[in-house]
């Protein structure tokens, strides 16, 4: 069927097939940095915005993000690059594969919880999963950016 | 593999419930955060996510749900942190991330029955019930007796605002894991109602009297213990989860003490 | 100029961070890739008496189906090795047997993903259901001979295929019964190190397709482009000259990537139809059909006199390799040379074996052995010390080797001459370990509540930098024609940072800003051979070529300044930025390399430097840890990590402090949480990253690092290792943390609440 998903403020129209998550939608739609991890809901790869919220795209059905605001990394490209900046500066960027998903949970946390505590981070960004940091670099970049205007 | 041949956004409950009943493969989709872990092949997938089901609001006596309600909302909620010491809030909490819990929902958890849920465990030491659109109300108890997920559709969860102190407790290794078990007390009127989940079966319920813990509190938590049946799973032994069972069920007495 | 020290930004991060194109799956668009899936065995052990795919041919859109009857009998490794490499060829592209619960049945590549999935469904198969060996303890001389064909080996390690043992090892230094003999106390124990998933966060993929010229293009996702350039060559029969293997960004590898577990499938795709195949694989497969740590028992018997001085370390190890050899006896050997030439013992030995059995195979992965035989040292100096009630801290001051010692074992094989340890400042690094985490307030433990108890505990490590003799790279540099320069180096960047950090170094000596230093790795025709990312030789070996290639170059823009400029050479100064005169002129970089490049110069330069050691300096570790028991439960909670580490020289402290902090995390993960199951038939249960679980950052504490580096000569700069040393010490300082706390000691990984509590209770009850 042809959907229309309203993705970082654009409208796009793609046929999706009933039952298709919005993961591969996105990926079709040319969104790579959507990121494919373990297929279980577990890592936090796949996480984009659904009206500000994080959520799994490769658990949510495509249908259900009609008529919701859909973001990507590419649609908080200023927040991105902000973000970036402070995690570059702690080297904890690494592999990079995870982060797609981790700089949105980020920028969302960021809008959402005021002056969080280091376990209010930290539970936020359970879900993110990274393999390469071992998390304190990544800790140590929110908190700073937690700072910057 | 999981597939849908077709998706249905319901119109209305009464369309969802009509597809249903129709062939043996058309089902509720609720999060699908879960079911598509699975291998079911749905013929017809039924959405109902159109149909204002995400709710939480307070009723003059109860706390209702509405099937759509996604796990983060339920931790995130006002009314659900200040009832019951906050023990449905904090249940869904540490289910994986923050990205999951805003996909699973509360009526796909419940109606599924699931063993592993902290939800279920949490709701089922207050007095809950849920609503069936055809089956009507029952309690939550009496809806996990029954072995099968019958086809009906889970129109609403209704907590009773009895003003029940509460506490949950859930035993897990990684954070982010499945617990290896579970247990939610709660306290009203001298009568402890609690429940015991992730065994690695469904939860069950069991009803201490406060006099009954006057003077032996672990005799008595042993002998309801022993009324529970506890499974081996790749997690842990059934052995493991008999004993640690003790001990969250004490913990959490002595924490509405 | 300042360049080597600083934390500077990884020169890809911003890049990554902000989405760029970087990924085999983001570059390798643009091409109509057939789908290739494999179809894999259910069975732990069978053999195909019928493979049917006529049926499933038929469906539209399918290419190939490729079964064992079609494909060469030719058999080989996938381990990524220098050639020769020292792992049994066991392997075949496809086989009549299959090994384990996913080996390789039938290659299918159609138009798209539902159509393969269609046509794989209608492949029958019959399968000769054969006994499995699930038990590593019980394979040798199994009646089950898992490879009953001698495999070729490069030379004598022991392989005997009929027994079910793929390598044996052994290294000796000294009378081990005599010095045991002598010791006033001995002690054994049996430690159980588990397999481990490497869960990089990008799953293997890889992409083939032939190009304007002809040739096989490879890109994917690798540690190891030149070994799966020659792989491919080999298995399938296309010469090295028609391949081009390209390494784009990697989402992570920790040794995983260091085995080519599938790039040959899609490549044979592409020989076989001419089409653009691509193979991506999905997290179960990741899991379960590449490779995982080697899981090992090892038994050590440690000899001691009553003041604590450690006269006798033997070691005997069992290793599992699974259902095919790779890194089987490489792994093993490092057990043994990582851990014995730890402690001045006047006699040590490693010995034992690898076998097969039908599960997942076994490869690379960080610590490469190191991480299992530290587990088991480690713990045992710790029971050793309790045994003589004695500060485990204590123990090691009177024991371990020290810079500027000779050590036999020091330059891992027997017969080789002992070497001096140039560099170590492990002492130091026990002592300020020891401050940061509290260790003369907090040993052994502290009973914070009725049910809660901390406890800490410790343990060093060393690992290598390179593999002497055998890791030789090499880097190319080429001064561009605006007086910026290309770094061509075959290392492997998968996120560690080794781009950076060589580029790092050329600035030293080129003194210009890294932003200069563009750096290109890796694509196979254009780079420099480089054995890839393994053995914690990027910084060290790599980094030493580099070197040599960036002095090159000084030399060689001085000297062809002296040609243009017609100025003997001693009276240019060269400053990075320009070349300063004896008459007081400058001249820019910038000018002398466009005019050098052009026609007047004629003269391109470009420099390599290729280096290989004779040494590979051990980087070294002390870890502690500090645990919170829940005495009522057994659940293990991470308070602290301190982790003070000498790697020589910190390159790039920012880069190398989160090396550390996620090898000490990795590790934390294999003390505590994870772990592969089995079900009864061989099927591995654990494939998902919701049933195997890597710790979340809830899961992994406070973790603290510090440096206290040494020089070591022969490195760049001073420079050793760092990826792997790392991942060493938190399993040992873990277990002996809550063995402090509760008195109960886990001897087989994970320690899991479960086997705390009921050590608790046994204690308890034999009291």
């Amino acid at each position: 069927m042809e959907i229309k998903l309203k993705i970082n403020g654009i409208n796009k129209e793609v046929t999706i097939k009933d039952g298709e998550y919005l993961q591969s939608a996105l990926k079709r739609l040319g969104f790579l940095n959507v990121r494919k991890g373990c297929e279980t809901g577990s890592c936090g790869l796949c996480t984009v915005l659904l009206n500000g919220k994080p959520t799994l795209s490769c658990s949510t059905l495509a249908v259900r993000g009609i008529g919701k605001e859909i973001t990507t990394l590419e649609g908080e490209s200023v927040e991105v690059a902000k973000f970036a900046e402070v995690l570059t500066d702690e080297g904890a960027d690494q592999c990079g594969y995870c982060s797609p998903g981790f700089t949105l949970t980020v920028i969302a946390m960021k809008r959402e919880l005021e002056s969080p505590t280091i376990d209010e981070i930290k539970h936020y960004l359970t879900g993110n999963l990274c393999r390469c940091t071992g998390y304190m670099g990544q800790l140590r970049a929110v908190k700073k950016y937690m700072e910057v205007k | 593999m999981f597939t849908i041949k077709q998706h249905l956004m319901a119109q209305s409950i009464e369309e969802g419930y009509e597809t249903l009943v129709k062939n043996r493969n058309n089902m509720i989709l609720g999060g699908t955060g879960f079911l598509r872990l699975g291998n079911k092949n749905i013929n017809i997938g039924i959405d109902l996510s159109n149909l204002e089901l995400d709710y939480i609001r307070e009723g003059e006596d109860n706390i209702e749900i509405g099937p759509m309600t996604t796990f983060r909302s339920i931790e995130t909620n006002k009314l659900l942190k200040e009832n019951f010491d906050g023990v449905v809030a904090k249940s869904v909490e540490e289910i994986v991330g923050i990205q999951l819990r805003s996909v699973i929902t509360a009526g796909a958890t419940v109606a599924s029955k699931y063993g592993f849920s902290d939800f279920i465990t949490a709701l089922l030491s207050l007095d809950t019930h849920i609503e069936l659109y055809k089956g009507g109300i029952l309690s939550l108890e009496e809806y996990l007796s029954e072995e099968k997920v019958p086809k009906d559709i889970l129109v609403k969860i209704i907590i009773k605002k009895d003003g029940k102190r509460a506490a949950f407790k859930a035993m897990r290794n990684s954070k982010s894991d499945y617990a290896i078990l579970n247990c939610a007390v709660s306290c009203l009127d001298g009568e402890y109602r609690v429940a015991v989940g992730a065994r690695p079966g469904r939860a069950v319920v069991k009803i201490i009297n406060n006099d009954e813990l006057i003077n032996n509190i672990d005799k008595k938590i042993e002998e309801v213990v022993d009324e529970m049946k506890f499974g081996t799973n790749m997690r842990a032994s059934g052995k493991y989860r008999e004993m640690i069972a003790k001990v969250l069920i004490r913990r959490s007495i002595e924490e509405l003490k | 100029m300042g360049y080597v020290g600083k934390g500077i930004k990884k020169i890809d991060g911003m890049g990554l961070i902000k989405g760029a194109s970087s990924y085999t799956e983001d570059i390798a668009l643009g091409h109509n890739y057939l789908t290739v899936k494999l179809l894999r065995s259910p069975h732990a052990f069978a053999r195909i008496k019928n493979i049917n795919t006529t049926i499933a041919s038929k469906i539209e859109g399918i290419e190939c189906i490729l079964t064992y009857k079609d494909v060469t009998d030719k058999r080989f490794t996938l381990a990524g090795q220098s050639f020769p490499e020292p792992s049994p060829h066991d392997r075949r592209i496809l086989g009549e047997y299959v090994r384990y619960v996913g080996d390789e049945v039938a290659i299918i590549a159609g138009t798209d993903e539902e159509t393969v999935l269609k046509a794989m469904k209608l492949i029958k198969v019959d399968y000769e259901i054969l006994e499995p060996v699930l038990d590593f303890e019980k394979a040798i001389d199994h009646k089950s001979i898992i490879h009953t064909e001698k495999p070729y080996t490069s030379f004598n390690y022991g392989n005997e295929h009929m027994r079910n043992i793929a390598a044996q090892d052994l290294l000796v230094e000294g009378d081990v019964e005599k010095e045991l003999a002598k010791s006033d106390v001995v002690i054994e124990h049996s430690y159980h190190t588990q397999a481990q998933i490497h869960g990089m966060m990008e799953n293997y993929i890889a992409v083939t397709y032939m190009d304007f010229q002809d040739r096989m293009n490879i890109i994917s996702s690798t540690q190891i482009p030149f070994h799966v350039r020659r792989h491919v060559s080999k298995i399938l029969d296309i010469p090295r000259s028609k391949i081009k293997v390209i390494k784009p960004r990697v989402g992570g590898g920790f040794g995983g990537k260091q085995t080519a577990p599938m790039e040959i499938y899609p490549a044979l795709v592409t020989k076989v139809t001419g089409k653009p195949a691509k193979l991506v694989y999905n997290r179960k497969e990741t899991h379960t059909c590449t490779t995982t740590r080697h899981e090992m028992k090892l038994t050590v018997k440690l000899g001691a006199t009553k003041d604590g001085i450690i006269n006798a370390v033997d070691i005997h190890g069992l290793s599992n390799t699974g259902a095919y050899g790779e890194h089987a006896w490489t792994v093993f050997s490092v057990v043994g040379q990582k851990t014995l030439p730890m402690y001045r013992a006047k006699a040590r030995r490693f010995y034992g074996e690898v076998v097969y059995t039908n599960m997942t195979t076994a490869g690379a992965f960080r610590g490469y052995g190191a991480t299992q035989g530290t587990f088991a040292l480690e713990s045992a100096v710790n029971e050793l010390a309790k045994k003589l009630d004695m500060d485990s801290s204590v123990i090691r001051e009177k024991n371990l080797v020290k810079q500027g010692e000779v050590n036999p074992t020091l330059n891992s094989f027997v017969g080789e001459k002992s070497i001096v340890l140039d560099s170590s400042t492990l002492d130091e690094c026990i002592t300020r370990g020891k401050e940061m985490i509290g260790w003369d307030k907090k040993y052994p433990m502290q009973k914070i509540s009725p049910t809660k108890a901390r406890g800490v505990g410790m343990a060093v490590t060393m690992q290598g930098s390179g593999i002497h003799g055998i890791d030789t790279a090499s880097a190319t540099l080429k001064l561009n024609d605006d007086g910026f320069y290309t770094l061509l180096v075959g290392v492997s960047d998968m996120g560690q940072g080794c781009d950076t950090v060589v580029a790092q170094m050329a600035a030293e000596i080129l003194c210009v800003p890294v932003s200069k230093i563009i750096v290109n790795s890796t694509d196979t025709d254009v780079n420099p051979y480089d054995p890839g990312a393994y053995a914690s030789s990027g910084t060290y070996v790599t980094g030493n070529a580099v070197i040599k290639a960036a002095n090159l170059m000084v030399e060689k823009i001085v000297g062809g300044a002296s040609k243009i400029l017609n100025i003997p050479e001693e009276d240019i100064e060269f400053n990075g930025e320009s070349l300063l005169l004896k008459d007081g002129k400058e001249i820019s970089l910038d000018e002398i390399a466009y005019r050098l490049v052009a026609y007047e110069g004629q003269n391109q330069i470009i420099t390599t430097g290729t280096w290989g050691g004779h040494t590979s300096p051990p980087p070294f570790i002390a870890g502690f840890a500090e645990v919170e028991v829940d005495l009522e439960t057994g659940k293990v909670e991470m308070i602290d990590y301190a982790a003070v580490v000498d790697c020589g020289t910190v390159i790039n402290p920012n880069l190398a402090r989160i090396q550390v902090e996620g090898g000490v995390a990795q590790g934390i993960g294999l003390a505590l949480f994870e772990d592969i199951k089995y079900d009864a038939k061989g099927k591995m249960i654990s494939d998902t990253f919701m049933q195997y679980k890597i710790p979340s950052r809830c899961d992994v504490g406070e973790i603290r690092v510090e440096f206290k580096p040494s020089f070591e000569h022969t490195g760049p700069f001073g420079a050793k290792s760092i990826g792997e040393v790392v991942i060493n010490t938190s399993a040992p300082a873990i277990a002996d943390a809550v063995a402090n706390a509760t008195g109960v000691r886990v001897r087989t990984l994970p320690i899991t609440p479960e086997k705390v509590l009921m050590g608790i209770l046994n204690t308890k009850h034999s009291n």
